[in-house]
């Protein structure tokens, strides 16, 4: 085993431009369920809509990277507002039951043959990073952390990343000690007690149905910038429960906790596949791979991680049910 | 009771010489149920009005079409002269008018003086731009400070301030419900059943504090089942039954009032009206 290299990519792997990816989007959904309790399934959607507004103009139409940036703010507001006009009105279980029905909708129009020539089908977009690249100012051989190697443009998207991660997590921190960060939570706990003192409870449930799908959509966009090409596929609602995952693991409602939630979730996931990689591999001088194949082999470590991975998890959660930064005090009574 | 006694007629949908909330011809059905057939009601302003009657009379249904939480099939009603039907329920509450609820709205997972600070109404901070920077808001957020602090103080709830609400005992819940909905600083509150589930000793602090309401110029109309309790605060008192108003009157004319003992006796055997 290869300590080294597992250890070095694992942990390279916590703090990745596709890590910056997975914290923005998880920290747009704890904006809508940490903060104001509103139970949005689809913040995939919001994630494939900044990934393609970025992508398509770029791709097919040429736009300069500053506009298709634009867009991606433009597209994701109407989302929000797509959502939640019909929705903030009625019962918690609408805006679920419709976030995780349009993202599907999303998904399924961008994966369609019919619009191919819009957004590339199955097989993607790729191409519309140019612009990244050229304001690169870094060297593109990259450099070495500790036994990975890691190339000049996902540094240089590493960095400004974790810049922009500063601060859209300052910003939530500093609306969230707010007086309209008071009225979140005060949804959350119970809207009709909200709405008794005078709160306009739609309006503040629509502020932060946009400003978590911002948020979303800025990490979609980072995501398909990390891979260098656009695919439905990575929009699933797979993204989304992930993020709840990542959400609940740091500590719901608190701004670091889905920085610190994706280092671990992504760290776990990472050091289980590449772990049981090596140990299922054989050589041609030693044919015996360390962990016997009636266990798991080569054709089927890859399913196994998510297992072992969610044990993992499960394991964290029970230790710490509140999360990293949860406060402990909010488990000792029931909520409802 | 108040030194100077209402001589309003002791009849249904009486008069009165200065009513701060005017109720006509609200109704409400639920399916084949009429919950709420309310011809005619008048709330005296600065007094302390009960309004009693069974369960499933109507009362916490006749609250929420009053507030905005519901809209009645027909009928008006107007709290200082402006109309409060389809107007919704944060409206409501800023223009004077606070309820609390039946059961207890604590919101749990936050502290206590994070409940009263979120009362104060036309709050710089609660705009989500102005929200972001902290300097616009900061000095009235010391100021709402101040004054919730001073209300936790009159409600016994100083020690708790810094604990999640949802830690308090049922009993100072209601208190930091009530002191919560004085942030607002209504001219009128509404309180559905404050002293259910409360024991004697804080029932006692509550009736203090309603009192409190009356001599600090506010209107209070609350919904109580103790006519011990009723008697010995309320100026006057409304009966409803099957979400009619049987009748209205002092705490003597309701004692003395046979459709008021029938409707009792006829809903629940060994409900309490006191020794009137
Ligand atoms: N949302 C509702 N749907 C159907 N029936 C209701 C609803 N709310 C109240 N009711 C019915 O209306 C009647 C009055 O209820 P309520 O106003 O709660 O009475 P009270 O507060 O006087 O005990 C009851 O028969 C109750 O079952
Ligand atoms: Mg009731």
């Amino acid at each position: 085993m290869k300590w080294d290299l597992i250890l070095s990519n694992s942990f390279y792997t916590a703090i990745s431009a596709n890590a910056v990816a997975y914290i923005l989007v998880a920290s747009g959904l704890n904006v809508h369920f940490g903060y104001t309790g509103l139970l949005n399934f689809g913040q995939a959607g919001f994630a494939a809509i900044g990934a393609y507004s970025l992508s398509i103009p770029i791709n097919r139409f040429d736009w300069p990277w500053p506009l298709s940036m634009l867009l991606v703010v433009v597209m994701a507001v109407l989302l929000a507002l797509l959502l939640g006009i019909p929705t903030l009105r009625l019962r918690a279980d609408y805006l679920a039951i419709v976030t995780i029905a349009v993202a599907e909708i999303i998904r399924l129009f961008l994966n369609s043959v019919r619009f191919t020539w819009l957004t590339g089908g199955n097989d993607g977009l790729q191409g519309f990073t140019r612009f990244m690249e050229n304001i690169n100012p870094l060297p593109a051989d990259g450099i070495t952390l500790w036994a990975q190697k890691v190339d000049g443009y996902r540094l240089w998207l590493l960095m400004i990343g974790w810049l922009l991660v500063a601060v859209i997590s300052t910003g939530i921190w500093a609306l969230m000690r707010s007086p309209w960060g008071r009225v979140l939570k005060s949804i959350r706990e119970d809207e009709d007690a909200a709405r008794s003192l005078g709160k306009n409870v739609f309006a503040h449930k629509m502020q932060s149905l946009i400003i978590g799908g911002f948020i979303g959509a800025l990490g979609g966009m980072w995501l398909v910038l990390d891979k260098q090409s656009s695919q439905p596929q990575d929009f699933s609602t797979t993204l989304t429960f992930f993020c709840y995952t990542i959400i609940i693991l740091g500590g719901v409602a608190s701004a670091k906790g889905p920085i610190v939630g994706t280092m671990i979730f992504l760290f776990v996931i990472q050091f289980v596949d590449i772990t049981l990689q090596q140990a299922t591999r054989t050589t041609p001088q030693d044919p015996t791979p360390l962990i016997p194949t009636w266990i798991v082999d080569q054709n089927n470590f890859s399913q196994i991680r998510y297992i072992v991975a969610g044990f993992a998890l499960a394991t964290l959660v029970i230790v710490r049910p509140q999360g990293i930064f949860g406060d402990k005090r909010e488990q000792a009574f029931d909520v409802r | 009771m108040s030194a100077d006694q209402p001589v309003w007629q002791p009849v249904p949908g009486s008069r009165k010489d200065d009513a701060i909330l005017v109720v006509d011809g609200i109704r409400r059905a639920f399916g084949g149920l009429l919950a709420v057939n309310v011809a005619h009601i008048e709330v005296p302003r600065n007094r302390i009005t009960a309004l009693i009657g069974p369960n499933g009379a109507g009362k916490t249904t006749f609250f929420n079409l009053l507030t905005g939480f519901d809209t009645p099939d027909e009928g008006t009603s107007t709290f200082n002269g402006q109309h409060l039907v389809g107007i919704a329920a944060h409206k409501v509450a800023r223009m004077g008018m606070v309820r609390t609820f039946q059961l207890t709205k604590a919101l749990s997972r936050m502290t206590v003086i994070e409940n009263m600070r979120l009362g104060a109404t036309d709050q710089r901070g609660e705009n989500l731009f102005r929200g972001l920077f902290a300097p616009l808001w900061r000095g009235q957020e010391a100021q709402i400070t101040a004054r919730a602090e001073e209300l936790l103080a009159r409600f016994n709830l100083a020690h708790m301030r810094d604990e999640l609400a949802g830690g308090l005992s049922g009993g100072q819940r209601k208190l930091l419900e009530m002191a919560r909905a004085l942030m607002v600083e209504p001219e009128m509150v509404m309180l559905d059943e404050p002293m259910a589930g409360v024991n004697p000793a804080l029932k006692q602090n509550l009736l203090e504090h309603i009192k409190g309401l009356r001599a600090e110029g506010r209107t209070v109309l609350f919904v109580e089942h103790d006519m011990d309790m009723v008697r010995e605060i309320s100026d006057w008192i409304i009966v409803m039954a099957e979400g009619a108003v049987i009748a209205e009157g002092t705490a003597d004319d309701i004692g003395a009032n046979q459709a008021v003992i029938d409707a009792y006796l006829g809903a629940h055997h060994d409900s309490d009206l006191g020794d009137g």
